[in-house]
């Protein structure tokens, strides 16, 4: 194998690599470093590189860890210590975090090399990285079409082998769909898995990070190094970490899979419908029994999603006020112009709309019609799925309605933006897990655009869609299909 | 269910302490109008016997001992500050 091959690897096929002693750490992170200058140009996925840093960790890493001498990307809202920060936003443009997030320290830890940050949507609010302060994404499978998002900076580092694995963040879809539509596996663990610590806060209680990567099998290690509880978060369950990759392998006998109704709704694309249904019939011919479910409230979710996110989001977004951290405006008269103009100056659109949505939801005269009445409707979804799951061991359905979109094509109708999570906030207001994986290609004006399948557990039981994803993936060739970027 | 009239995307702003332009204001004013519409279908739902979630795994009071540790220096504090004197952060002036 030459060099230049080493970035087509899975996580697990390059660790055999590096524990033989037949590439070392350097070699591998060089090879990287080579295959992101050749591609970043097309899709610019990153925000900031640090080579040299990783380069001293590579130096003295002990390849035996389980990630050991693993270069990982990490969404620009993840704290690692030295690195910046943005979040996608001008607010931060010259943030340097003081620390690592107990992801990244368990990272370290299990001997992965966090090198590099990826590029979001402003605040992880939008479905396309079209929201970044800094730049433009592009999708590796069609340099017109957006990677998705807000995680479509791992997305499509990933996608296009400038990554061997990335970190993402998932609030209302934000790692499950970017890794549909650029032919990725993508994970929202259930809520309380993973810390939190460390992650900028948008919506605190759907926030979840997650690991894109290119197969199950990567995703289970990632997830077993990072999950967990931490004494920094109180949200993060005490309940011990499984053995995601031991899980893995086992058949499909048995396990009822179940196929929402309410899923079965217009306005998705035909050629999403015809992947999602095949891939549906080859987990049934792996052994799974199919089995119809309802999610009556599944009509209510973006609505539910928009109320509650935005109003998190208000209260979050607070503390970007230009006096502890990130961009101060000049010359203020007095404090209300130093916040107001602070902030003017410091977000973009989407986080205004969002902060002032949030802020509207709040305030005095709507907060019962509005925020409690959907936090109401949030536990009327939530029961849904606890019904749903006395039924089957998973449900199954597409990630997102549609391939990827052109660049653009969104901007101007924030509500059409948001239909695109269709499929995925839900598990987010449930606080149960999810999975996307490449399922099949759409062909659109001569493209080859990926889609997802999404397979959604019960809470804590990453390990079953583990295996589901895994079963499924193995009986297909999808995840070993590249772009030519 | 607010209306849209209701909706005052000036006002909300001077709430959240975020200026928007003349621009912005009458933007966002259509835009989420149309998202409020959108989400009038809440009323639609029967909530009447319903609790409310904060959260889609219900936890509540978590405790851990109270104990020192090592935290963030002065230095490390400030390492980002826009504005810093005399290891404090500067803030614009608050009373006259």
């Amino acid at each position: 194998m030459s060099r230049s091959d080493l970035p087509a690897l899975t996580i697990a096929d390059l660790q055999s690599l590096l524990r033989r002693k037949e590439v070392s750490p350097r070699e591998v992170l060089e090879s990287l470093r080579a295959r992101i200058e050749q591609v970043e140009p097309k899709i610019e996925a990153y925000l900031s590189i640090d080579f040299d840093a990783a380069l001293k960790e590579a130096e003295k890493v002990d390849v035996n860890l389980p990630l050991g001498g693993v270069p990982i990307a990490v969404k620009d809202i993840i704290n690692v210590a030295g690195q910046s920060c943005t979040c996608g936003s001008k607010i931060l443009g010259n943030y340097r975090s003081p620390y690592d997030a107990t992801v990244i320290e368990r990272l370290r830890a299990a001997g992965a090399i966090p090198f590099g940050k990826t590029n979001m949507d402003e605040f992880a609010m939008g479905s396309s990285t079209e929201n970044s302060s800094v730049k433009v994404t592009r999708n590796p499978w069609d340099l017109s079409r957006v990677p998705g998002g807000s995680s479509g900076g791992s997305a499509a580092a990933v996608a296009a082998d400038a990554a061997f694995a990335g970190l993402g963040t998932d609030t209302g879809g934000s790692i499950r769909q970017p890794a549909s539509l650029s032919g990725v596996v993508g994970v929202k663990p259930s809520y309380g898995r993973v810390s939190r610590f460390g992650l900028t806060a948008f919506a605190s209680s759907l926030d979840q990070v997650g690991p894109l990567t290119k197969t199950v099998r990567d995703a289970a290690m990632i997830m077993k190094a990072m999950a967990g509880h931490d004494r920094h978060d109180s949200t993060s369950l005490p309940d011990p970490v499984p053995d995601y990759v031991n899980n893995l392998g086992r058949d499909l006998k048995g396990v009822r899979l179940g196929v929402p109704k309410e899923y079965r709704v217009e306005g998705i694309d035909p050629q999403v419908s015809s992947a999602v249904n095949a891939a549906i019939k080859q987990l049934e011919s792996l052994g799974a029994e199919i089995v119809d479910v309802s999610l009556p409230h599944t009509d209510y979710g973006i609505a539910v999603y928009y109320f509650l996110a935005t109003a998190e989001a208000s209260a979050n977004l607070a503390r970007f006020d230009g006096v502890r951290y990130g961009y101060r405006a000049k010359d203020p008269k007095d404090l209300l112009d130093h916040y107001g103009r602070t902030r003017e100056d410091g977000f973009g659109a989407e986080v205004k709309r969002r902060i002032i949505l949030g802020t509207y939801v709040l305030s005095s005269g709507y907060y019962d019609a509005l925020y409690v009445r959907a936090q109401k409707v949030r536990e009327l979804i939530r029961q849904d799925f606890v019904k749903a799951f006395e039924k089957v061991d998973a449900i199954v359905s597409p990630t997102s309605p549609e391939p990827a979109f052109k660049l653009g094509e969104r901007t101007a109708n924030p509500l059409a933006m948001y239909l695109a999570d269709i499929f995925t906030n839900t598990a987010n207001l449930a606080g149960i897990c999810g999975i996307s994986v490449p399922c099949g290609f759409a062909k659109v004006n001569g493209s080859q655009l990926p889609i997802g399948l999404q397979i959604l557990g019960k809470p804590l039981d990453e390990p079953r869609i583990f295996q589901i994803a895994h079963a499924y993936e193995q009986s297909t060739d999808w995840h070993k299909q590249k772009p030519k970027v | 269910m607010a209306n849209a009239p209701e909706f005052d995307v000036a006002y909300v702003s001077k709430l959240a302490r975020l200026n928007l332009t003349d621009d912005e204001t009458r933007l966002f004013q259509t835009q989420l109008a149309d998202v409020l519409k959108y989400a009038e279908k809440l009323r639609e739902v029967d909530v009447g016997s319903v609790g409310a979630a904060a959260h889609g795994v219900p936890m509540f009071n978590v405790f851990r001992e109270d104990e020192p540790c090592d935290w963030f220096t002065a230095e490390e504090a400030l390492s980002n500050a826009p504005h810093k004197a005399n290891q404090l952060f500067i803030v614009t002036k608050v009373v006259e």
